[in-house]
């Protein structure tokens, strides 16, 4: 089913793009963040000897379940809805907002507390559930941060990371509900601590609670919430109903699996050896948590990157976002630049899948091809590869329209297919060039030059053709 | 004229038709086993804890009642899984309140200066892991997280070197299960790691030989 919602980027990447370098506080917030990030990464997975080992298993087993999948999302529901818990199925963002919308209805709250989850971003949750009066209310850190800005994410696991804490400490003192603004520092602790105090109330009362999953094992109907600060925890224990909203790619096999994942998630994505919390719940369990549970299983063009055979190693990915915090082109354009929910390496490649049509297009090309984002990924995703893929699936779909770019490429092959022809057109480019070289001086370089061709000169030289060439200068050397 | 397919029959339908045919092969040549326990894995355990700003003590099983009571002794009220034995906590001074029959309330554990004593399932040293698995003396989830204090115990046989030991090591995996790794913490500030946020901002674990 292609997917809707914010995996949909607005703008052409390009455009985005040249808005957010504009930004100097945005890159050095970014730099500072990333290579922290990079090298406590670094640290922690050079620790493990067996860390190759890892990662080769975590993309096999991962590759077993896109295999089995249809097998395993049945054997998956069967395991739930046994254990207490009830299966939803959604084809596209509106029908997971609607299964949702109508779910909260049901309990009569108009309030939910929601832990950070990419499922529910994607398909456009909160907005879908304000519409229809039912206020979600963030607890992860940066995701509360988000919402009090108004803004939306921009990185896959710190999606606040765009702001110093400078600017954090402003958003609370203006927007947070009951925060003392005068007293209130931007120091990191303070901020936490204004957090906490800011929700404990709400976690403590609220009826329903919201959450994606990091893994959901077939075998048993067991869904894993990875997290940090508890707030999880608050929102999958305290509510009397708890819904959770997971992308069909999340199976496992089985619950050894996770012995797996839990080594690669952590360190790849906060870079740390294990992240403070980890829930684990299988359906309903009497006496303890939320006694009503549902499930909603979400496609939303997950089947659609599936039938790629290329593509297809993204729905690999456990959104650790190592690959972005290694990327020099997330580093400099940031995760709004993408439109995307999805941004960095990871969403240049499962967001044009994900969504199809329109801008989503120009993403394949937000990038160096460097490799860093595959040597990071825990699953060994090889992004690049995918990438020139998209890239040349992109012009595959163009090939019957005219263009610039095509017809000089065509017009290139025929000088080139012939040495004598190839050669005199090196020598007519050598006579045209020559008046040029005045202007390009010792450079050989053109460094402006007018419309058509100042698309090429607005971002890199054109350098002039040399005065001989190779099979000229070898002809002289050797024909005494 | 037919309906339109439900949305689990069509994902399922769109699921057959893309999916790869080949069967894959997992291979599981990662450390799985561990090395043979010993004082070694329990100083790795106490540093990779203390690294995460938890506060470790290490004891005899006979001293056990004496490090809780002195870990406690700010404290004016400790709350208690069901099965937590009551010699833990025979000389400790304060207000005992047992999670059992009704059950006390989220208000009873978000009181100020309540803690909570629990022991654990296993312990994973190499990431300084402590894992509940709602056994009877470590009881309900919010046990654990309301308070904003927990004490928990670890034996020393308890305590396996990697997380792959570890899980193999739980008898029911459905049952509800926490991992716990320090503190209550956020990396949300500027990717920087901060301790305490929602979970308990205090967490003592005591190693019993």
């Amino acid at each position: 089913m292609t997917g809707t919602g914010n995996v949909v980027t607005p703008l052409p990447f390009p455009t985005a793009a040249r808005r957010e370098l504009g930004d100097q506080q945005l890159r050095h917030n970014l730099r500072k963040a990333t290579h922290t990030i990079r090298d406590k990464r670094l640290r922690v997975v050079g620790e493990v000897s067996d860390w190759e080992q890892l990662r080769v298993a975590g993309a096999a087993i991962k590759d077993d379940v896109l295999a089995r999948l249809p097998d395993l999302l049945e054997q998956f529901e069967a395991a739930a809805t046994a254990a207490g818990a009830t299966v939803h199925w959604a084809r596209d963002a509106g029908e997971a907002c609607a299964v949702v919308a109508g779910l909260v209805r049901a309990t009569g709250t108009a309030e939910v507390v929601k832990v950070k989850s990419m499922a529910t971003q994607e398909i456009g949750l909160n907005e879908a559930l304000e519409a229809v009066g039912i206020q979600a209310v963030e607890t992860d850190l940066a995701e509360l941060i988000v919402q009090l800005a108004d803004d939306t994410p921009s990185h896959i696991l710190v999606p606040a990371i765009h702001y110093n804490r400078s600017q954090i400490r402003d958003i609370f003192a203006s927007r947070m509900l009951g925060v003392d603004a005068s007293s209130l520092t931007d120091d990191p602790p303070a901020l936490a601590e204004a957090a906490r105090r800011h929700l404990r109330s709400r976690f403590l009362s609220t009826k329903v609670g919201i959450s994606g999953a990091n893994f959901a094992i077939a075998s048993s109907g067991t869904l894993a919430v990875v997290e940090s600060e508890g707030n999880g925890r608050m929102c999958l224990t305290l509510p009397e109903t708890l819904i959770s909203v997971v992308g069909i790619e999340k199976l496992l096999p089985s619950f050894a699996d996770l012995e797996v994942f839990l080594q690669l998630l952590p360190r790849s994505s906060t870079g740390e050896r294990m992240n403070p919390y980890t829930s684990l719940w299988t359906g309903v369990t009497p006496g303890d948590g939320p006694q009503t549970v549902h499930i909603v299983l979400v496609d939303n063009g997950r089947t659609d990157t599936l039938a790629d055979e290329v593509g297809r190693q993204a729905l690999r990915c456990i959104r650790c976002s190592a690959c972005l915090n290694v990327c020099p082109v997330y580093e400099r354009v940031g995760g709004h630049a993408y439109g995307s929910v999805y941004p960095g390496p990871i969403g240049a490649i499962l967001s044009p899948q994900m969504s199809g049509e329109g801008a989503n297009r120009t993403l394949p090309y937000a990038s160096t091809l460097c490799g860093a984002c595959f040597d990071a990924c825990p699953v060994r995703i090889d992004i690049p590869q995918v990438l020139v893929h998209l890239r040349q699936r992109g012009v595959d779909d163009s090939r019957g329209r005219p263009s610039a770019e095509r017809t000089a490429m065509r017009t290139m092959s025929y000088v080139m297919r012939d040495r004598r022809r190839y050669a005199a057109a090196l020598r007519t480019a050598r006579r045209g060039a020559a008046p040029l070289r005045l202007v390009a001086g010792r450079r050989g370089a053109l460094r402006r030059v007018p419309w058509p061709l100042s698309a090429w000169t607005s971002v890199r030289d054109a350098p002039l053709p040399p005065k001989q060439t190779f099979r000229e200068w070898w002809t002289r050397e050797h024909s005494s | 004229m037919s309906t339109p397919p439900d949305a689990r029959t069509e994902i399922l339908r769109r699921v057959r038709a893309a999916q790869p045919a080949a069967p894959v092969d997992v291979p599981r040549d990662y450390a799985a086993d561990d090395g043979p326990a010993g004082l070694a894995l329990v100083d790795l355990l106490v540093d990779r804890l203390e690294d995460y700003k938890a506060t470790v003590r290490r004891c005899a099983a006979a001293d056990l009642p004496a490090i809780l009571a002195a870990s406690l002794t700010d404290v004016p009220s400790v709350a208690l899984p069901p099965g937590v034995p009551a010699a833990w906590l025979s000389l400790y001074g304060g207000e005992i309140a047992r999670d059992s029959g009704d059950g006390l309330t989220v208000a009873d554990l978000d009181a100020p200066g309540v803690a909570v004593v629990t022991g654990c399932a296993v312990a994973v040293a190499q990431t300084g892991t402590l894992i509940l698995d709602a056994g009877p003396d470590q009881g309900r989830r919010l046990l654990t997280l309301v308070p904003d204090h927990h004490v928990c115990v670890v034996r020393v046989d308890q305590i396996v070197e990697r997380l792959p030991a570890a899980l193999r090591r739980l008898a029911d995996p459905t049952r509800p299960l926490t991992m716990i790794s320090g503190p209550s913490a956020t990396s949300d500030i500027e990717l920087n790691r901060v301790e305490g946020v929602h979970g308990p901002r205090r967490l003592d674990v005591v190693i019993v030989a």
